[in-house]
């Protein structure tokens, strides 16, 4: 370290404020030259980039810049990358993506990046599904679980804005059925699951189920695919299984709707996102 | 050097110093401001911006009375990732009848500008009531009781004349008829034709599936209509920008 100066050696202002005196200390020079360089760093800016406005827009800079051209030419650059095997994927059938070894990695990848930006929400970061938003792991399918009915659910949604969307609606059965009823077609539900029953009930509720309900989940109840129905001898519950959820249900229908993503996302990624859950586990 | 001497006049006077200092900071000021409120490119001229409907504006005081903006931001900027991850970058147009507008500046969850259809009604009640019930990895608070606070829309008329005080293209029809357009659009049996008229693409539904209008009702509206009024097909970015 350089020695410090001995005090006498610096001016001072040459002022006296009640015997107190100020040090006429120049700026140090590091300090002083980086403060000149921004000043031209700042002139050669407004040189290069957009800085003034104007009377009809702002000056436009030598080199042009817009972030907008940016990141158009960004998502271009990658869009070129990809544009060939997007390209194959778009035109591919869906049915034949498993076939192509380097087609359907591809779109697994895209297509697991997609479900992570837009499915996981609802759906879960592991596609487990939360009460009311299903399971896509196992093999019970509310539409359909080839990827072709996958790839449409995607595609238009499930009572969505869409005009092809598919489409069902379960009567809030509260409006037409008797408390007693609805209690005796719950027990009748829950012995075709399976689950602990009162058989006195459910007896009753037998009848109710054929007039009320068969139509649509069948008369065994393993439900109807073309409605969207949803198969009641199995232990998946989308709901709940507890005598209080599903009586709810019937009361008051569960009539969920599943957004459609046909105006958010390509044919590729629709394709791509298809693929992908086709393969976690339930595909057919 | 004779200038920077004359400096000393200044540093010595705080009388001058202020007088000076305000110049440089009104100049400054007014380089970056003015321009604002002449420049046509400014706010581009997009179709469909409309003023938010009477619920949806109720919706909206929800969302910043809770701080919403704390957490979430509305302004897709426009970088690749953003784009690819929210959609098109927001546009100024699109917040022109926000006031104060949301954008935020800070993101703990993810940005809102265009959540608007992106999920379920559904989805939204069960996320509001208890965010981990659907993300279990969130760590938002839980706003349940939004869906026990129940609303008349009482003062929303006056809602909007204030905010087309500050510039909202509320005409006297739609603020005569505010109340009637308020209950209407959460009740998808009502007739809601004048409200799609003033309103148009807004969302009836009973947003929550409860009975009655609730908070929860008003801010779901207004979460489903964000980023959804620019129809993007017919839309040309000016690349000057």
């Amino acid at each position: 370290m350089a020695k410090k100066p001995e005090k006498k050696e610096i001016e001072t202002t040459g002022h006296s404020w009640d015997g107190i005196e100020e040090y006429n200390n120049p700026l140090p020079r590091w300090w002083l030259w980086t403060f000149y360089a921004t000043i031209i760093w700042g002139i050669g800016y407004v040189i290069a980039y957009p800085a003034w406005p104007l009377i009809k827009g702002a000056t436009p800079g030598l080199l042009g810049y817009s972030t907008r051209q940016e990141v158009a030419r960004d998502i271009q650059t990658f869009k070129e990358k990809n544009a060939a095997i997007e390209e194959k994927l778009a035109q591919a059938d869906l049915t034949t993506i498993a076939d192509d070894p380097e087609l359907n990695s591809y779109a697994i990848n895209a297509g697991a990046a997609v479900f992570r930006t837009n499915c996981i929400q609802c759906h879960g970061a592991g596609a487990q599904g939360a009460k009311g938003f299903p399971n896509l792991l196992d093999d019970d399918w509310l539409w359909g679980g080839d990827i072709e009915s996958i790839a449409y659910t995607v595609r238009h949604g499930i009572r969505s804005r869409s005009d092809e969307t598919r489409y069902s609606e379960m009567p809030a059965f509260g409006e037409f059925l008797s408390d007693e009823e609805i209690d005796a077609v719950v027990q009748y539900v829950r012995s075709l699951g399976g689950l602990d029953y009162d058989a006195d009930l459910a007896k009753e509720g037998a009848t109710v189920f054929e007039d009320n309900c068969a139509s649509c989940h069948g008369e065994d109840g393993t439900g109807d695919r073309e409605q969207g129905a949803p198969n009641l001898t199995d232990a998946i519950w989308l709901f709940g299984d507890s005598v209080e959820d599903i009586t709810y249900t019937v009361k008051y229908a569960r009539n969920v709707e599943m957004p459609t993503w046909g105006d958010r996302l390509s044919d590729a990624q629709i394709k791509a996102v298809a693929t992908y859950v086709h393969q976690l586990g339930g595909g057919e | 050097m004779a200038f920077l001497d004359k400096h000393k006049v200044i540093e010595r006077s705080p009388t001058l110093l202020l007088i000076f200092s305000f110049l440089v900071v009104t100049i400054g000021g007014l380089v970056e401001i003015v321009p604002l409120f002449y420049l046509e490119n400014t706010i581009e001229k997009v179709k469909g911006v409309r003023p938010y409907s009477p619920l949806e504006l109720t919706g909206r005081d929800i969302y910043v009375r809770e701080g919403c903006y704390v957490c979430h931001s509305q302004m897709i900027r426009p970088m690749r990732d953003e784009v690819e991850r929210y959609g098109h970058y927001s546009l100024a147009a699109e917040s022109m009848y926000d006031h104060p507008f949301q954008w935020g500046s800070k993101r703990t969850g993810p940005d809102l500008a265009r959540v608007g259809g992106r999920y379920s009604d559904d989805w939204h009640v069960a996320h509001l009531v208890n965010p981990q019930s659907v993300v279990p990895e969130s760590v938002m608070p839980r706003y349940d009781f939004l869906l026990n606070r129940m609303i008349d829309g009482e003062y929303v008329d006056d809602l909007m004349e204030t905010h087309r005080m500050v510039g909202v293209p509320y005409d006297d029809e739609m603020i005569a008829q505010a109340h009637a357009d308020f209950a209407a659009q959460a009740d998808p049996d009502s007739d809601y034709d004048g409200l799609l008229e003033r309103y148009p693409g807004a969302q009836v539904r009973n947003f929550d599936r409860q009975p009655g209008i609730s908070e929860m009702d008003a801010l779901v509206a207004y979460l489903q209509v964000l980023g959804t009024m620019v129809d993007f097909s017919t839309f040309t970015p000016d690349a000057s920008r």
